[in-house]
């Protein structure tokens, strides 16, 4: 089983060393080209495109899933299945054919358009999809499920009384949110905001589809380098590059989701 | 208001969940400095009552002042009262200090007075040495301690307690209940106490209501409600209670005769004072097991009643044998005889006794 993940990574890893031969195959030399090709500043910027683009989707995906799943995990427990079902239906649905359901309602002459031109909101369409915008859009909608559930979950095990407590005790609502339940809440808002930023920084379709030519994240310039350009091991390094900075960010979140009691007992 | 105000004034409360009543027009009133406590089953609406008080539930109907001030539009954290949770509720990621510390932070204390308040209240629960803690690192009666610490440190009008004793074993329960009350004469703070223990209830109030159905049945100090309950409902939740209906045959004088369909013959009651017995009023009689005698002889002293029956069980419990007395077909009575003769091994299963008792210890009400 160990062995299905190691072995493509070690290849994509020694492939990251090797040089490009003229038709697209794998010349095998050993050489640092590939990395110090990465140095140049086109990389630099579709990288900190991505994960400018991946922090906002994380961000706004917290803001959203928040409320949602603290009135989720305080409802009814019958209610709590039928919310966290509704969570999950778009999963029942192909994730490429939701993306063309966002292409036909932010292109110009769509249906957001169309609303909001009836309504008198706007005078002429707004030019939505094949931006940056765009791209949030579609993934806040694709990654917020992953964010409401680990949320859910912590929230759900947040004892009620400590919120009365705090209540009791002079704190205000916002207080009340601010020093009792979001740090309880912790392990959640971490396993939630890597289980949205990961995947969406090497996000590869929604760019495509809703993004076009004016936004690329990682995910197409990887795409690009192995199925366009049939550069293997530019896109390998690449690859290798992503993987290094995801597992780094991991390692430090996890250290910051343990439990703060635990935490502060060993010290 | 008077010039002194009362502590806490609640007048015709109601609470409905749903269709049922769980609080039920309550009224009561609270002294300044006073141990009050609410008494009764399960279900009986007492935390209702003080979950109302705290602010965590809106009353239907009805109207509850704290020192004077009416509560109506007052939110949790703007009343001057702090609750001692059933489970605690101590926060789980804040220490020892930081938990008794949140109140007066929140209220905006200046920071070296939070210091020495915290200290004082660590202090009067005696948990100085364990302020760095964590609520995870304590036994279940530190925490427990540490809750009422948090919330004495805000100097409240008056300090909610529900069922304060109820998560410590038997041991440990006892020593709080002394603590408890000595806590509170240190305070100086009124106490209101939810409890469905009775004896939790008699040892530390200096008032008790009984709840039963969402009603208050009776409202007193804990020997007015041993000695003179006034339903069978009060009678049997606090302590043990032998009972005998009866029909009034006559009157004499101070006395009323009885006929009881249970038991052959008559027995003989005092009138009680501010009750009016005729003739074919139905009453029941009470009677406390530690108040009955048992004898082998049938004879009776003046003013005794005596009924005779046979022993169907004798418990031993150390301090005193309980002996389980059939007077007739439907009628078994507790009978409580303290152990103080030793060697002295008491009656057997199957004896012929006498149960007597003395007239003016039976409690009468007419039901």
């Amino acid at each position: 089983m160990g062995l299905l993940f190691v072995v493509p990574l070690c290849l994509m890893f020694v492939i990251s060393f090797a040089g490009r031969g003229t038709y697209g195959g794998i010349v095998w030399s050993f050489s640092l080209t590939n990395y110090l090709d990465l140095l140049h500043p086109l990389y630099a910027r579709i990288l900190g495109q991505s994960i400018l683009l991946a922090a906002g989707t994380t961000l706004l995906c917290l803001i959203m899933g928040f409320p949602l799943a603290y009135y989720i995990a305080r409802a009814a427990p019958r209610r709590q299945g039928i919310w966290l079902l509704l969570v999950m239906i778009p999963f029942w649905t192909n994730f490429l054919v939701r993306t063309y359901a966002w292409m036909f309602i932010l292109r110009t002459e769509g249906l957001l358009n169309t609303v909001l031109l009836k309504l008198g909101v706007i005078t002429t369409p707004i030019e939505l999809l094949y931006s940056n915008t765009a791209v949030v859009i579609g993934l806040v909608y694709g990654y917020l499920p992953f964010m409401i559930l680990p949320l859910y979950v912590a929230l759900e095990r947040v004892d009620r009384t400590l919120v009365e407590a705090a209540w009791d005790l002079y704190a205000t609502r916002w207080t009340v949110f601010r020093r009792i339940i979001l740090p309880l809440a912790r392990p959640g808002v971490v396993a939630g905001c890597l289980l949205v930023f990961i995947p969406a920084l090497g996000a590869f379709l929604t760019p495509d589809l809703l993004g076009g030519a004016r936004s690329m994240m990682i995910g197409n310039l990887i795409q690009h380098e192995f199925l366009v350009a049939r550069d293997w091991p530019l896109g390998a390094a690449i690859s290798c590059l992503l993987m290094l900075f995801v597992v780094g960010m991991m390692s430090w979140s996890l250290r910051a989701a343990k439990p703060l009691v635990q935490q502060e007992s060993e010290s | 208001m008077a010039e002194q105000p009362t502590s806490i004034d609640i007048t015709s409360l109601v609470k409905r969940h749903g269709a049922t009543l769980a609080v039920d027009h309550v009224s009561l009133t609270v002294q300044r400095g006073e141990f009050f406590s609410l008494l009764g089953p399960s279900g009986a609406g007492k935390t209702s009552v003080l979950r109302m008080i705290a602010g965590f539930e809106t009353p239907d109907e009805g109207t509850i002042h704290i020192e004077g001030r009416s509560m109506e539009t007052v939110p949790p954290n703007r009343r001057p009262v702090n609750l001692v949770f059933q489970s605690y509720a101590l926060f789980p990621h804040l220490t020892v200090a930081e938990n008794v510390s949140f109140g007066p932070k929140m209220q905006g204390v200046p920071r070296g007075e939070i210091a020495s308040r915290v200290r004082a209240s660590l202090d009067m629960v005696k948990l100085l040495s364990k302020e760095e803690r964590f609520p995870s690192q304590l036994s279940g009666g530190e925490q427990q301690r540490v809750a009422l610490a948090r919330a004495l440190v805000n100097r409240p009008a008056v300090l909610l307690l529900d069922e304060p004793l109820s998560a410590l074993d038997q041991q440990l329960r006892q020593e709080m209940q002394v603590e408890l009350k000595s806590i509170q004469e240190r305070a100086g703070c009124t106490f209101v106490c939810v409890t469905h223990h009775q004896e939790e209830a008699l040892t530390m109030s200096d008032r008790v209501a009984v709840m039963h159905q969402g009603q208050v049945l009776q409202i007193g100090r804990p020997q007015d409600l041993y000695e003179s309950p006034n339903s069978a409902f009060v009678a049997r939740f606090i302590g043990v209670s032998n009972e005998l209906r009866g029909i009034v045959r006559r009157i004499e004088g101070k006395r009323a005769v009885l006929q009881a369909p249970d038991f052959p013959g008559e027995v003989h009651v005092v009138v009680p004072e501010r009750t009016t017995l005729h003739e074919g009023t139905a009453v029941t009689l009470l009677l406390r097991p530690e108040r009955l005698r048992l004898s082998t002889q049938p004879q009776s002293l003046n003013g005794e009643q005596s009924l005779a029956g046979s022993v169907e069980k004798v418990l031993y419990s150390g301090s005193d044998r309980r002996y389980l007395v059939r007077l007739g077909e439907r009628l078994v009575w507790n009978v409580r005889v303290p152990n103080d003769e030793s060697g002295r091994n008491g009656l057997v299963r199957g004896d012929a006794v006498h149960v007597r008792w003395h007239i003016a210890d039976a409690v009468v009400l007419s039901a």
